[in-house]
């Protein structure tokens, strides 16, 4: 039995970046804040033995208990779903911090032509370019409106970046708070390249401080080092943006956050128009609390905010039979198959050095920067050289042909440890009628819940965005010039253990219509004014960039929309 | 006398240098009395009835001791290790390095009963896209797949795995590595291999203190200055800048 603890304002579900934001903002605005969190609490100081590669990389020390919940995955409905036991894609976050405690860094805003991407595709190609199974939607907020909290959510990170004017990017009310991060010699080989072939190089937005740096809310934070350890690992220096050395503290600091750590939600109770609070377990000792709120944020990862509605029976959950419903509609991913992998005879570079969000990009072919109307894909990928730094377990690169372990092998990735990187590329994500997420019915979590159902697979316009995007990665190693040149033309299938992008969106989508939207643009649920559903599960489709800037200008927006209802109530739009 | 206490408690995060420090002695080639003789692997005989009784010095890794495997499944998975990744002109090979010690303490602990999986049944047939579905726990896994290279080395070639000559050793490999050999237990001898193939690199490449990566040899091959706190004075240079390795020991007392 339950434990009912006394009523809240606001109980807020996961405290990553979209909690944290939340948490942050409410407490400063002088409002009490519940935090549950199902991990364990964080700050630096955690990280004074993150140059681990084993413990962090390949044992996920930061990432999700799978032994206490998964999802389970199919390429179609006509398999049966099983579960993803260990990891080899997604690399779900836990505890303080979430998956911002071990993101890369990469602060790409998406572009116009996102928020409005049906709009904008049918006045330029005709309403016959979208197919019937694409359910592609507007997302019910304009890159003019959310530009403000875009510079916010900026400010607070300390961003570093330098503008790019045209190609489909949005205009910037204010440069990135800090200058871009060091430019080295592969990122160097790709400006060359890339400018010779006519075009436009920038250095990518990093989360990454290139200098010393003090928010607006008071938060200093010490220049990144090159260390090679983001992705994956957390910051001691705290260089790298984490909810764990911005927006948590703050929230701490107004003593308005009660935060509970190891407190993992298990359902929001809910009389199918209003939450009254959640249920939760606490992980350590196993006792069950109810706390009721007036406001239920759920701001858990994609999966578990799908999962969590589902199994408090919130929303309408999707169909693809009928296309009927919402919850689960729209799960998007990302395309980065394409890529020309290149290795040099004879030259050197400091790949051991690096940082999660150190790269450079050309914006030519993202958005719709170049004509579609020959090409049978929407869309299109950011082509960048990165450097995070090669980790040696990770990166025994070998040119093909060559075998997999042996003298041959070991000769040759200790030839090409300090000589190869490849020119990638990270693709858009449209949906697809039948890429979507519900309950599994048959596996269950360490609570009896129902695990998380992925039906995905890559589509016809995955593959061509592939095929396509492929040459250009193979034009510009050509260009650079390397001794030997491999280029990934295939899009195969989906592999839940061989993919390796954790950019995963969709599932309680925003938009204008509640008939085929979850939440609105305050990502209010339609269903349930006082429940508020925020992270990238609100994103509609996937762009071709890193998800976390846009899910934190949607929080900050979010933040602003419930401080609004506890004053007025109501549908915020 | 000289107050070696930090000597005594072992306490953690001393360097030599502290230690020297704090003791308050100067060295100048001079023998200094038993502890700090031992130290510095002298042959000081200087004890006296004043001086504390020394800690024993450690002329051995005391990591290099087994906590799972027996002492045939050792050698054995040495032996196979080895032949992921041999001994060669760019230096020493996974036997020397220690990656089979480094396995055995892998599958002695949490990773070896897959602690951190999803391990609820039921165990269908998996397609290729929907990864691993077995049941069987990798520390037993291991130790079934050992046995299995010694059955099928000794049906091809008379002998026990690590009997035989390195030709028909990668022989045997190249057979599990294909799913050619039999089955271990319904599960195809390639997922066997895999495992001893990815934890052969591990314990070549993974920081020292988890007993292999002998005196981080494996990174000194690649040129890999392991886990210093910053490459920003390096990161542009367009030679390549040499450093000596760094394990997380040196970032211990930070």
């Amino acid at each position: 039995m339950a434990t009912k603890l006394p009523k809240v304002p606001v109980v807020v579900v996961g405290m990553g970046w979209a909690g944290g934001i939340v948490a942050s903002e409410l407490t400063k605005a002088g409002i009490s804040v519940v935090g549950l969190e199902r991990g364990k609490d964080r700050n630096s100081s955690d990280y004074m033995m993150a140059h681990d590669e084993l413990r962090y990389q390949h044992r996920e020390e930061l990432m999700q208990d799978l032994s206490k919940e998964t999802i389970t995955s199919r390429n179609n409905e006509k398999m049966r779903a099983l579960p993803m036991r260990d990891y080899g894609t997604f690399i779900v976050g836990d505890g303080v911090g979430g998956a911002g405690s071990h993101w890369n860094g990469q602060t790409y805003r998406f572009l116009p032509y996102d928020f409005e991407i049906k709009t904008m595709t049918e006045e330029r190609y005709g309403a016959d370019k979208i197919s019937p199974d694409m359910p592609l939607q507007n997302w019910g907020i304009t890159y003019d409106e959310i530009e403000p909290y875009y510079d916010t959510f900026e400010k607070m990170a300390g961003i570093s970046g330098e503008t790019v004017e045209g190609f489909g990017y949005g205009p910037r009310s204010n440069p990135y708070p800090t200058g871009p991060m060091l430019k080295t010699p592969i990122m160097e080989l790709f400006e060359t390249a890339t400018k010779n072939l006519g075009y436009s190089p920038y250095i990518l937005p990093s989360g990454n401080l290139s200098e010393a740096y003090e928010n607006p809310d008071g938060i200093s934070r010490a220049a990144c080092q090159y260390c090679a350890y983001c992705e994956n690992f957390g910051c001691e220096y705290g260089a790298k943006a984490d909810p764990a050395v911005t927006v948590i503290p703050v929230a701490k600091q107004t003593g308005n956050l009660d935060l509970r750590t190891h407190s993992n939600v298990t359902e929001i109770l809910n009389d199918g128009v209003k939450a009254t609070g959640v249920l939760y377990v606490d992980t350590i000792t196993g006792e069950e609390f109810e706390q009721p709120a007036e406001v239920v944020v759920v701001a858990s990862y994609v999966f578990n905010n799908v999962r969590l509605l589902l199994n408090s029976g919130l929303g309408r959950p999707y169909n693809s039979a009928d296309q009927t419903g919402s919850i689960g509609k729209n799960y998007c991913y990302q395309v980065s198959s394409a890529s020309s992998m290149m290795f040099f005879e004879g030259k050197e570079f400091n790949l051991y050095g690096g940082a999660g969000a150190l790269g450079i990009e050309i914006p030519d072919f993202v958005g719709d920067a170049f004509d579609h109307s020959e090409l049978n894909f929407l869309h299109g990928a950011g082509i960048r050289v990165t450097q995070y730094g090669n980790r040696p377990i990770a990166n025994n690169v070998v040119p093909a042909g060559t075998p997999a372990w042996g003298a041959e092998f070991k000769a040759a990735s200790i030839k090409y440890a300090n000589s190869f990187f490849p020119v990638k590329s990270q693709g858009a994500s449209m949906p697809h009628r039948y890429n979507y997420l519900d309950l599994d019915p048959e596996y269950k979590d360490a609570y009896g819940k129902p695990l998380l159902r992925m039906t995905f697979d890559y589509t016809e316009q995955d593959r061509e965005l592939v095929k396509y995007i492929s040459k250009v990665t193979h034009k510009i190693a050509e260009e650079i010039g390397a001794d030997i040149i491999q280029t990934n033309e295939e899009q195969g299938a989906f592999n839940v253990n061989k993919d390796t992008n954790t950019h995963n969106t969709g599932g309680v989508i925003m938009g204008a219509d509640p008939e085929t939207s979850a939440v609105n643009s305050y990502l209010q649920m339609w269903d349930a004014e006082n429940v508020f559903v925020v992270g990238a599960s609100a994103f509609p489709h996937n762009s071709a960039f890193n998800p976390t800037v846009t899910l934190g200008a949607l929080s900050y927006r979010a933040a602003e929309g419930i401080q609004r209802f506890l004053k007025e109530g109501g549908s915020l739009v | 006398m000289a107050d070696n206490s930090n000597m005594q408690t072992g306490k953690k995060g001393t360097t030599r240098r502290d230690f020297l420090k704090n003791s308050g002695l100067t060295v100048g080639g001079v023998v200094l009395g038993g502890a700090i003789g031992s130290l510095f692997g002298g042959g000081s005989t200087a004890t006296t009835q004043e001086t504390a009784p020394a800690a024993p010095a450690l002329t051995v890794n005391p990591s290099a001791a087994l906590m799972f495997f027996t002492p045939d499944q050792y050698k054995l998975a040495a032996a196979a290790a080895e032949r992921i990744y041999p001994k060669d002109d760019n230096g020493p090979g996974a036997m020397e390095l220690n990656a089979a010690i480094y396995i055995d303490h892998q599958l002695a602990g949490a990773w070896g009963i897959n602690s951190k999986e999803y391990m609820a049944g039921p165990f269908y047939k998996a397609e290729e896209t929907q990864g691993s579905q077995i049941r069987i726990l990798r520390k037993d896994l291991f130790v079934m797949g050992l046995a299995a290279l010694n059955t099928y080395s000794n049906k091809n070639f008379d002998a026990n795995f690590a009997d035989l000559e390195a030709e028909q050793q990668d022989e045997v490999l190249t057979a599990f590595s294909e799913d050619k050999a039999p089955e271990i237990s319904k599960v195809r001898s390639g997922i066997f291999f895999n495992l001893l193939r990815s934890l052969t690199i591990e314990g070549v490449y993974a920081d020292p203190l988890y007993g292999g990566n002998k005196e981080m040899q494996g990174w000194a091959m690649r040129k890999y200055p392991g886990t210093r706190l910053s490459f920003a004075k390096e990161i542009q240079n367009s030679d390549f800048v040499q450093l000596d390795p760094e394990s997380l020991t040196s970032h211990m007392g930070h």
